[in-house]
């Protein structure tokens, strides 16, 4: 089927719909600077403007559940837009999920597919939702959108078929399942520690301290990364969470000045003063 | 021509993003057009600049200067190291920093001196704050095609009058005698609020001749440190120390702030 006919029928007919495909080159090109400036439109490049969660995200599988963290640094280029914000996202009551990418997609996606989950347990009448069924709605939608959708995910869950289990899925759709993960752009920081302090069969304290550790590397050597350690623990089959937010705070302020600032009056020109009694409030009746 | 001439137009290749003035006119792509090879396709080109990060700040009272800058050095999200000095003691009156490029940094500091060591030698004393200003602007200006990929400020006092003054730099020698300025990475952040409480700019009821409140030493200290406490906070190439340069007629004092790792 040509990519012209199937918008033609209703793009029902399966695959996939080309249409926006050169506007979309285009697009990039403009954003890139190769299109001449002068014969067309200036495009507004909404990707650089987007707030991306620079980010390090982990993860660790231990015998009685799944350890997620998170940083709390969001960015905006080079500047920090949020310094304290969350990246560990509720999916069901026994699945959390942390997100790196583009801050819109990573909360979007989580909170579409929390909702469809909580509709399928409610269709399938089980008190739980298997992890797999999140992972498998998680995937297909990032497949769906080619990568645009720019969601880099650590989804960790226990449920009484599989007991703890912990995926990566990537904004293309591929998934991977270990028993220890990282994402983001501290990724690197992160899975180094992991590689030298990570061993089977761990304790639920020993896996807390290790993601901390890993999350911690990567706000101390990431730049994207910052500010503080959330933690979420899932455990006891998937009936109880820890969410543990700002469970470590350790990069704070080092100086400010002990006067502080005084602005006084007229610091801002005072050009006109009109001072009114009181104000008439009428109550108007529509007659539509 | 028929673009109008602007600012970018004479600037060559390597730093605008524009087409050259000469180069022959692109084909314009249109979405109707045939998929051209696009920039992402091409392979990326080796560019001989790279921008290390870091904020420098300069500020001068009636009878003492400060050259302030952080110590940390990154690579676009990495940082190689956490303690760079992008600062160096040119007089016993005369302090410069630098922000922008580590490599061009360190050779320019050396290049100065240099000069400063020949200049010393041919007459037998320091430079002066405006002389040594003026060579920085010279020795930045014999590189206008291939500039030096650092944006200075310098600071110190007068030998006469012992008054601070700073000189704030572009990359080709630009420069303008203030008493106040900051250049590098967290620039947007600092130099608005030194404005303010610096110069009493913005504050439209004080009186034209009160305009310049004159900060003691003290609380020029303090609202340095403020600021870098803030830039850390907000621009992520800022942070893990701040350097402080006090340069009065007793001689030149340096203090060192621990800031921000993250």
């Amino acid at each position: 089927m040509s990519s012209s006919s199937s918008s033609s029928k209703g793009g029902n007919g399966g695959g996939f719909n080309f249409d926006h495909h050169l506007r979309n080159q285009w697009i990039t090109a403009c954003l890139q600077g190769n299109a001449d400036a002068s014969t067309t439109d200036p495009v507004p490049n909404y990707a650089r403007h987007a707030r991306k969660t620079g980010t390090t995200i982990a993860g660790v599988q231990y015998v009685g559940g799944v350890v997620l963290g998170a940083d709390t640094r969001a960015t905006e280029d080079t500047v920090v837009a949020d310094k304290n914000c969350e990246k560990i996202h509720y999916l069901a009551s026994n699945m959390y999920c942390c997100g790196a990418g583009t801050a819109a997609d990573t909360e979007a996606t989580t909170r579409l597919i929390a909702s469809q989950l909580e509709l399928h347990r409610q269709a399938v009448g089980r008190a739980r939702v298997p992890v797999v069924a999140a992972v498998n709605m998680l995937k297909r939608h990032l497949f769906r959108y080619q990568g645009y959708v720019s969601a880099a995910l650590v989804l960790g869950g226990v449920d009484e078929w599989h007991g703890p289990s912990l995926y990566t899925i990537y904004p293309h759709g591929s998934v991977d399942q270990l028993p220890y993960v990282s994402m983001g752009s501290g990724s690197l920081a992160a899975m180094a520690v992991f590689e030298a302090g990570w061993r089977e069969q761990l304790s639920e304290a020993d896996a807390r301290q290790l993601v901390y550790e890993a999350i911690t590397a990567g706000i101390e050597n990431d730049l994207g990364s910052g500010s503080n350690v959330d933690l979420c623990v899932i455990k006891d089959g998937g009936r109880t969470v820890e969410y543990l937010r700002g469970y470590a705070q350790e990069q704070v302020r080092t100086y400010r000045k002990p006067d502080g600032y005084a602005f006084p009056k007229g610091t801002t020109a005072v050009l006109a003063e009109d001072f009114r009694k009181y104000v008439q409030v009428r109550k108007v009746v529509s007659d539509l | 021509m028929d673009r109008p001439l602007s600012h970018s137009s004479f600037l060559p290749p390597l730093f605008s993003s524009a087409p050259h003035p000469l180069s022959p006119p692109h084909s314009v792509p249109h979405p109707s057009a045939a998929p051209s090879v696009n920039a992402a396709e091409r392979p990326a080109r080796w560019s001989p600049y790279q921008d290390n990060g870091g904020t420098v700040v300069a500020l001068a009272g009636r009878d003492y200067a400060i050259v302030a800058a952080d110590t940390r050095f990154s690579v676009s999200f990495s940082i190689p190291t956490r303690e760079f000095t992008k600062i160096t003691q040119l007089t016993d009156r005369v302090v410069l920093a630098s922000a922008g490029m580590g490599a061009d940094r360190q050779y320019l500091h050396k290049m100065l001196h240099t000069r400063l060591a020949m200049y010393r030698h041919q007459h037998q004393r320091d430079m002066s704050l405006p002389a040594a200003a003026q060579m920085l602007s010279n020795t930045l200006y014999s590189r206008r095609f291939f500039p030096i990929y650092a944006f200075n400020v310098l600071g110190g006092i007068d030998s006469a009058t012992g008054e601070g003054f700073v000189y704030g730099y572009d990359a080709i020698g630009s420069h303008e005698q203030l008493k106040v300025v900051c250049s590098g990475s967290g620039q947007a952040i600092v130099q608005p609020v030194l404005d303010q409480q610096f110069s009493g700019r913005q504050r439209y009821s004080v009186p034209d001749a009160e305009r310049a409140p004159s900060l003691t030493l003290e609380q020029a200290t303090a609202l340095v440190r403020d600021a870098f406490a803030s830039a850390t906070e907000r621009d992520i190439h800022t942070g893990d120390a701040l350097e402080m340069w006090q340069i009065t007629a007793a001689g030149v004092r340096q203090t060192r702030y621990e800031l921000r790792k993250d």
